[in-house]
């Protein structure tokens, strides 16, 4: 990747951490940390890897996005945004009652929201059901997701990654948004899901590992995904919990929690200098 | 009198649906074979998932299928179709207002030998109070492959709730199901039974016996639960006094719930509400169970009777 790609797509991210932190500032609740860690990842999907088109967000052909681990909202919207789908000024309704920006995705109020998500474990079952869909109706579009790291102990996931296994669901691509924090402290502490290799690798998967704020590594493992035709690709992205911002990164507390004004100030003064 | 398997003309209806649409997928949960979904499966394999054991996949990926623009029915007994996996239903299939239709078996103490593990009581109750949904019971195969039919045509999540057991059929082929339309399968003055499912014959049979002794109740097939008929309750609360509802089911939230939420708002009467009351069921024979849990046709007239003896 060259310094001018990387510069463009190094700016769309900046440009998109700082609307997550305008956002869940005005709306005073929202889940910063783990929308922060996962803005590579939709910035390169949304602007560089998917079929999409703000104008026409029902076209059959387009490419499917689920975000599984739904209280990364601000991340997907602040995207959303930044493509095109919806004017910016509506990201500083979020959470308030007159607001078409749900708390979590709601698929009948957003433009560009695939699917309704929020309760853990569901989306990705989702997408591989989208995935199935379109493979019945040789549809070649792609499905990606985004799923967490706490999420990934919902018994669900692996019953939806059974079944995406055996299915043979290539044209599904999941991100594992890997950043080791979950409400109640370390994922690793809790409940650890290690090992991931060996686990999604023997339900047939296709694994990647990468550092998740890599545009160079992202764009690599999908590289990797649109080859593969027997199947579906898991990519494990090490990410930072709050990246972009100090005081955030790899702090549990803002999981769920708000920046206050002083810390919105300093969040953003921080962007902004990181120009 | 002709009894036909409910289950049997779900089959036989999503195989001809199969037929005449090729955006029709049906998923199932390892009881293709109970459920009657065989049929399909034979002749789409390629439109039929069986998703293994896996219930909770399989709603919240009927609803993935469903958002591709394809009309997904889903199946499995009930009580796994509906009680293990409430949150799916409402989260990935009611608030994406999914083109689902969740087609249940083997509801309530008709499942018989199994025992309460299997005999689902709740479903109506954990149904009804999701938005979006639409709820229907049908009393026999015709009503069963009618509303079958509705479903498929029409957008947006449905639960069907079917019996293992057969049932007596109370309609001919000419008859048309109506969505928020409860059947009258017969008139009377002096009460009104309602019932729904499997409980449609025995209130026709307690009809016949308070008959005998000058009573003249009326049995309103309320197959459409949800909407449901308000006018018709209204008509008869008005017409008989006396609403006696009869479920194969909980008491709590499912037909006599549905009832009495309507009729204390709207026309107060008086009610008796026939049911599973905070209670398990139990193997053992259907009838044997109906009778133990006081669900048979003379227990039903007997209520009736004690209905009308009161002021």
């Amino acid at each position: 990747m060259n310094e001018q790609e990387l510069g463009i797509l190094s700016e769309i991210a900046r440009q998109i951490r700082i609307m997550i932190i305008q956002m869940i500032g005005r709306s005073a609740s929202g889940h910063p940390g783990g929308s922060l860690s996962a803005v590579e990842i939709l910035t390169w999907l949304y602007f560089r890897e998917m079929n999409v088109d703000p104008q026409n967000p029902a076209l059959p052909g387009r490419d499917r996005f689920v975000l599984s681990k739904g209280h990364a909202a601000p991340v997907l919207y602040a995207t959303l945004a930044q493509r095109g789908f919806f004017p910016a000024e509506l990201l500083l309704t979020l959470r308030q009652a007159d607001s078409r920006l749900q708390g979590h995705p709601h698929r009948l109020d957003t433009p560009g929201v695939e699917a309704s998500t929020g309760s853990l474990g569901q989306g990705l079952s989702m997408a591989a059901g989208m995935a199935l869909g379109l493979r019945l109706s040789q549809n070649p579009a792609r499905v990606y997701a985004l799923i967490g790291d706490g999420e990934s102990q919902e018994g669900q996931i692996w019953e939806a990654a059974m079944t995406a296994g055996f299915r043979q669901l290539a044209g599904l691509c999941v991100f594992l948004d890997y950043n080791d924090l979950q409400i109640d402290g370390r994922v690793s502490d809790i409940k650890d899901i290690r090992p991931l290799r060996e686990k999604w690798e023997s339900f047939r998967w296709r694994v990647h590992e990468i550092d998740g704020h890599d545009f160079g590594e992202i764009a690599a493992a999908l590289t990797e995904f649109r080859r593969e035709n027997e199947k579906p690709t898991l990519i494990v992205a090490r990410t930072v919990k709050g990246k972009g911002v100090s005081f955030m990164e790899n702090n549990v507390n803002f999981h769920g929690q708000a920046p206050n004004a002083q810390e919105v100030a300093t969040a953003l003064a921080e962007l902004n200098h990181g120009r | 009198m002709a009894v036909e398997s409910l289950r049997g003309a779900y089959g036989k209806t999503l195989l001809k649906l199969g037929r005449e649409n090729p955006d029709l997928v049906v998923l199932d949960a390892d009881l293709a074979k109970s459920t009657q979904t065989q049929f399909f499966a034979k002749e789409f394999a390629g439109r039929f998932i069986d998703m293994g054991l896996s219930e909770q996949d399989m709603i919240s990926t009927a609803a993935g299928i469903a958002l591709t623009g394809k009309t997904v029915f889903a199946s499995s007994f009930c009580v796994f179709l509906v009680g293990r996996v409430f949150d799916q239903i409402r989260q990935s299939v009611c608030y994406n207002r999914a083109n689902v239709k969740l087609v249940g078996t083997h509801a309530g103490l008709g499942v018989g030998e199994d025992g309460a593990t299997h005999q689902s009581l709740e479903d109506i109750a954990l149904a009804r109070v999701l938005p979006e949904i639409r709820v229907i019971v049908p009393a026999d195969a015709v009503e069963t492959a009618l509303a079958v039919e509705y479903a498929a045509a029409t957008p947006g999540p449905f639960f069907i709730r079917l019996t293992r057991n057969n049932l007596q059929t109370f309609f001919d082929s000419g008859h048309q199901f109506v969505m928020g339309r409860a059947p009258l399968l017969r008139d009377g003055s002096d009460l009104t039974l309602v019932a729904m499912g499997a409980m449609v014959e025995k209130a026709m049979q307690a009809a016949e016996i308070l008959a005998a002794v000058g009573i003249s109740a009326a049995v309103i097939n309320f197959s459409s639960l949800k909407p449901m008929d308000e006018e018709i309750l209204l008509r008869f609360a008005g017409k008989t006094g006396r609403i006696l509802t009869i479920e194969d089911h909980s008491v709590h939230g499912g037909l006599g719930s549905a009832c009495a939420e309507f009729l204390s708002q709207q026309h107060p009467v008086r009610m008796k509400i026939m049911g599973m009351d905070n209670q398990f069921g139990r193997s053992g024979k259907p009838d044997d169970l109906y009778a133990h849990f006081k669900l048979t046709a003379a227990d039903i007239a007997a209520a009736g009777k004690e209905m009308l003896s009161r002021p």
